[in-house]
């Protein structure tokens, strides 16, 4: 049985109002059928440009959103019909690393209250035992023991980032979701984080959703690798298969589109520029989401793409990747 | 003669709690039709470098002096507000990170576009609604006519960014200051829009200064590169050869702490240690030096200049700030095992 298994996710939001207390004017679809499963230790990335919906994906896991429809299972249990109360054991198991680590601690609290906290809210141990666990915290992710009583602002944002991540650690999670956690460091600080992330999984025997829009980044710490667009998923599949050979042609434009460091190699390379934008997903293209803008739709017959929408499946020949396509794939 | 020429820029900014020394001593040549790249972390000093020639850092707290700031021969720090003004948005133009806020949320696309050329060019605003909509058009923003009558909000970010770009583009500008062009935007339009300026560019040779902390955008845009370092320049050379053989600790850090798409995906990630330093207290000798693996006792007290070296494959002159950029180039060249003699290697190579 996998940790977490999520089955056919929908997570839509109402936007406007038709009259004062009228049904919502539309439905914001952000999240629209996603299957995904993590097992314990892994590391599962989800990529996939802005609005694409991977951020709700995790609010919903975590219970920050409820679910449209869909279940999402933790060790076998349905989250989504949880009271509020049944909601408080299993928020210990699974924990959020954020974004912005300027915004993501409270200002007016030391460090010490801030790792102490979540012990305080789950009420284990005393005073005490909390302070001494918030050190062991500190040290565990390379911070000076002694700036215990210090403030955020006095941190600078790969050290803030630090602080979020022994947050997440103090309950013992099983799982942390990681939301574009480097993404607002600096390069030189951002290797610092990756390095200290793999360290932890190691040894606390974490799994990771790991969400990012870097995908140099997500191809260094993830064994697996979900593309996600408009809402859905496109590609699942382990990291050497769908960097080395991806399937999509979403997923081939997006590894198409990062600039690499390499003077000889930009200046060479045949790239694929997509046109357009992301579409609305108040509105989305009828059949398959992408088709508006796949350069590989013409080599599907009977205009199929507008029309269908493909599910996302193995391929005839079996295998763990799954494709969502219907370009034929011999 | 260079288009731009910058010789010595200083830039410091008397705050309450001390003088932050943003700048502290930059040389910037800009020829007609390149690229330069200007690559930095946050607080290197690279965005208020730019800001400084457009003259549009806030004084106080801003303090800016350099030896020499001339814009084809024109001196820019004895031009008065209004010639600047007749400079800046006409000859330099100048594209932000952030598309939504640098654009005015209360005015149509079309009113914020048209103001710069009734401003600079005179032109009635029919006239520039017309020449408008063909810039939007050169920019590949679909419908161009019925976008002018638009707000920003009703823009996706990277139409706002083509936005801003068709407005900075209007006057046919010489320079385009492009600070973190596509930072906000998506990898697939990001794309798009890098594509674009490079076509705009071999239409109209303008020459580009590109700020961005992405090394993969400059290797894709840029002839030159500039290396920022707590507000000095630590290394300039041409783009292939400071990629290949970088002389400097800090861009040889730089470039191998980014994991690529064909990097090693399960070796650890190398890592520059530390914290960039405080500008309001900087270190003795070179900024770099707590953080760096190539220190000696030298540069913790004394400052490296830029100093000329000659590169070993493409003969180029390239400049690094470090006195151990000898014994580094020899370490690299060790490191990719070939036996190239020009370098001459005293000592060889510490981690």
């Amino acid at each position: 049985m996998s940790l977490l298994a999520i089955t056919d996710l929908h997570k839509h939001f109402p936007v406007g109002k038709e009259g004062l207390f009228g049904r919502p004017a539309a439905w914001l679809r952000a999240v629209d059928g996603v299957s995904l499963e993590l097992e314990r230790g892994e590391t599962l990335g989800l990529v996939g440009e802005s609005g694409c919906g991977k951020s709700t994906v995790a609010r919903v896991i975590i219970g920050l959103h409820s679910a449209t429809s869909g279940s999402v299972r933790y060790e076998g249990v349905e989250l989504t019909t949880l009271t509020r109360r049944e909601w408080i054991p299993y928020r210990r198991k699974m924990q959020m690393i954020f974004q912005d680590p300027y915004a993501s601690l409270d200002p007016r609290q030391t460090v010490a209250s801030i790792l102490a906290e979540p012990l305080a809210i789950h009420k284990l141990g005393r005073p005490r035992d909390r302070r001494l666990r918030a050190i062991e915290l500190l040290e565990a992710v390379g911070l000076n023991p002694r700036h215990v009583h210090r403030y955020p602002h006095e941190f600078s944002g790969g050290q803030r980032q630090r602080i979020g991540i022994a947050r997440a650690l103090a309950l013992e999670p099983d799982i942390i979701i990681c939301d574009e956690p480097v993404s607002a460091l600096d390069v030189s600080i951002q290797a610092q984080i990756i390095n200290l992330l793999e360290e932890l999984q190691e040894r606390f025997q974490l799994a990771y959703i790991f969400i990012a829009h870097d995908l140099a980044v997500v191809r260094h710490i993830c064994q697996r690798v979900a593309v996600m667009y408009l809402g859905r998923i496109v590609e699942v599949a382990a990291r050497d298969e769908l960097f080395g050979d991806p399937r999509h042609p979403y997923t081939r434009a997006l590894l198409s589109a990062i600039p690499h460091p390499d003077p000889e190699l930009e200046r060479t390379r045949e790239r694929v520029v997509l046109a357009g934008d992301v579409p609305s997903p108040l509105d989305p293209p009828s059949g398959c989401s992408f088709h508006p803008r796949c350069p590989e739709r013409a080599e599907v017959p009977d205009d199929r793409c507008a029309r269908e929408a493909p599910a996302l499946v193995a391929r005839a020949t079996g295998g763990a990747r799954l494709r969502a396509c219907h370009l034929d794939e011999s | 003669m260079a288009l731009l020429e910058v010789r010595n820029l200083r830039v410091r900014f008397e705050m309450y709690h001390g003088t932050v020394l943003a700048v502290n001593g930059v040389d910037i040549t800009l020829e007609e039709g390149e690229t330069l790249g200007l690559v930095g972390e946050s607080g290197s000093g690279k965005s208020v470098t730019n800001l400084a020639f457009m003259g549009l850092l806030p004084t106080p707290p801003a303090v800016v002096a350099a030896d020499a700031m001339h814009f084809e021969g024109r001196d820019l720090m004895r031009l008065s507000e209004s010639e600047l003004r007749a400079i800046r948005g006409n000859e330099i133009s100048m594209i932000f990170q952030d598309p939504m806020t640098s654009l005015n949320p209360l005015l149509t696309i079309g009113r914020q576009l048209t103001e710069v050329l009734e401003v600079h060019k005179g032109m009635t605003r029919r006239a520039a609604r017309k020449a408008c909509a063909a810039s939007l058009e050169d920019v590949g923003m679909p419908n161009p006519e019925a976008r002018l009558d638009q707000y920003p909000h009703e823009l996706s970010g990277g139409l706002r960014q083509r936005v801003m770009i068709a407005m900075a583009l209007l006057c046919q500008p010489k320079i385009l200051l492009a600070d973190e062009p596509t930072t906000a935007l998506d990898v697939t339009i990001q794309a798009q829009i890098l594509e674009l300026m490079k076509d705009i560019q071999a239409k109209t040779g303008m020459a580009i200064l590109l700020v961005t902390h992405d090394l993969g955008v400059i290797a894709g845009m840029a002839e030159r590169v500039n290396v920022m370092y707590a507000g000095r320049l630590v290394e300039t050379a041409s783009t292939g050869a400071l990629f290949a053989r970088p002389l400097h600790p800090y861009t040889r850090g730089l470039l191998s702490s980014v994991p690529t798409l064909d990097s090693d995906p399960d070796a650890e990630l190398y890592t520059i240690p530390g914290q960039p330093p405080d500008l309001v207290d900087l270190p003795a000798g070179c900024a770099f030096h707590a953080r760096c693996g190539f220190a000696v006792d030298r540069c913790r007290d004394e400052l490296p200049d830029l100093e000329r070296h000659t590169d070993p494959v493409t003969s180029e002159a390239r400049f690094s700030a470090c006195f151990e950029s000898k014994n580094l180039a020899a370490f690299v060249k060790n490191a990719a095992g070939t036996d190239d003699a020009t370098v001459d290697a005293t000592g060889g190579g510490r981690p």
